[in-house]
């Protein structure tokens, strides 16, 4: 009973930085998925490049998420 | 899949690395009634001056680490002198809080310890509380912590396997490797040749291949250090954002003292747009100079941290609940997220990798007309 959380606007923007990274990096795996299906040759390339792009997108929603934290902590 | 060897199936190797997943929450303290989660996680994510083995978070077994000071000469003593000493509660008259905060005895008897950052006491012999941190000033430190302890480790795992596998074949010659080469051979070709030639100058490469084999590897032995839960791993180093700050400014260094004269004209001086915008773009290239290692940083750093996060918030749902039938529920959720931190811990390693060789070959790119 003693684990206090509270709520704050920083948890919902970390919420939406994530929200962000989800789609883009969902679209990113469709795209990637639909190119190894039309070229299943490429798949190497296309799994190196949609890797690199997630990771990216991924790094940016960290961004916000670790803004998240330092507006959530005291 | 039937597969010689122990496991004669992937179900039972799967048990089996649930069944030790158990041993996650056995390893974190057993806290008396009040579990304050948030605490708990910050005390594992954060750097110390000693590493906590099991037990009680103060007074449990732990490594007491040298502390190092600088402070108008060299002061070396064991942190036990603060950890088996008495804590002091002030009550903040702000926020009426009781704080807590461990002081010196012996050697250590004109500091003290808040939140594992080491403060001199003042005349009356107590540290002021402004607000939320203490006024007083504090000595520089150069301690061995949790953290330089893990990377100390982490070095020397990495040395002793690297120069292993370099024995076998300085001994054997340019052969199909055995033993631990066998391992190694398959991901040193891949950093050579996917991420160092696919990105820098086919007649450039091999100058920076070890700078990138080091990263990649320091990375990654480090991420999967950090989560097994006891000796050596258990620190979180790669989650820690001074070291990751360092890592990035070697790329950054690399790339600066790399840079051709083709770099340094699309830099200050965009060649094939027009003069206003070359004028427009140039603070632009120039502050995208620093942002890029700023996100190499900022990307490793909040993963690693994340995953660690997650896992510890997800076993504290047994201690928040009290009841060991959470277990259930929180060892199968943790030991998923633990399997994906496993990949994170790779993919982190490559993608540093793979960033810092593509900032390295825009650096020596020849202009192409």
């Amino acid at each position: 009973m003693d684990a206090q959380m509270y709520g704050s606007i920083a948890a919902i923007g970390a919420g939406l930085a994530v929200l962000g990274a989800g789609l883009g990096i969902g679209r990113i795996g469709g795209s990637a998925v639909e190119g190894i299906a039309r070229n299943p040759e490429a798949a190497g390339k296309i799994q190196t490049a949609m890797i690199i792009a997630a990771a990216l997108i991924e790094g940016v929603a960290l961004f916000g998420v670790v803004v998240g934290l330092l507006g959530g902590a005291k | 899949m039937q597969q010689a060897g122990r496991f004669s199936s992937l179900l039972q190797l799967f048990v089996l690395a649930l069944s030790l997943f158990v041993f996650q929450p056995v390893a974190l303290a057993a806290e008396e009634d009040n579990f304050n989660v948030g605490e708990m996680i910050m005390h594992h994510i954060k750097d110390a001056h000693e590493w906590h083995l099991f037990g009680p978070e103060h007074g449990g077994t732990s490594i007491y680490l040298p502390i190092i000071l600088l402070d108008n000469g060299l002061s070396t003593f064991s942190s036990r002198h603060f950890y088996a000493g008495h804590p002091v509660k002030v009550v903040n008259k702000e926020t009426g809080l009781t704080i807590q905060y461990l002081k010196g005895s012996g050697p250590a008897k004109e500091y003290a310890l808040y939140h594992e950052e080491i403060y001199k006491l003042n005349k009356a012999g107590i540290l002021e509380f402004k607000g939320e941190h203490p006024h007083n000033a504090q000595p520089l430190d150069f301690s061995i912590t949790k953290n330089v302890m893990s990377l100390l480790m982490g070095a020397i795992l990495i040395l002793l396997i690297m120069f292993s596998v370099a024995k076998f074949y300085r001994k054997n010659g340019a052969v199909a490797p055995k033993g631990l080469a066998k391992f190694f051979e398959p991901l040193i070709v891949m950093v050579r040749d996917d991420i160092a030639k696919a990105n820098i100058n086919e007649h450039k490469y091999e100058k920076y291949v070890p700078y990138l084999l080091t990263i990649f590897f320091f990375i990654w032995f480090n991420n999967m250090l950090g989560l097994i839960p006891f000796l050596p791993g258990g620190a979180n180093l790669t989650g820690n954002i001074t070291v990751t700050l360092f890592l990035a400014v070697c790329t950054l260094l690399v790339t600066l003292f790399s840079g051709n004269k083709n770099y340094w004209g699309h830099i200050f001086w965009m060649p094939g747009v027009s003069v206003p915008m070359k004028i427009f773009m140039m603070p632009i290239e120039i502050i995208g100079v620093f942002t890029k290692p700023f996100a190499l940083m900022i990307r490793l750093f909040a993963n690693i941290t994340a995953g660690h996060i997650i896992v510890l918030a997800l076993i504290s749902i047994i201690f928040v609940n009290k009841n060991v039938a959470w277990a259930g529920l929180s060892v199968p959720m943790s030991l998923f997220i633990s399997i994906l931190e496993v990949l994170v811990a790779f993919l982190q390693g490559f993608l540093f990798a793979m960033l810092s060789a593509l900032f390295i070959g825009a650096a020596v790119e020849e202009a192409h007309h």
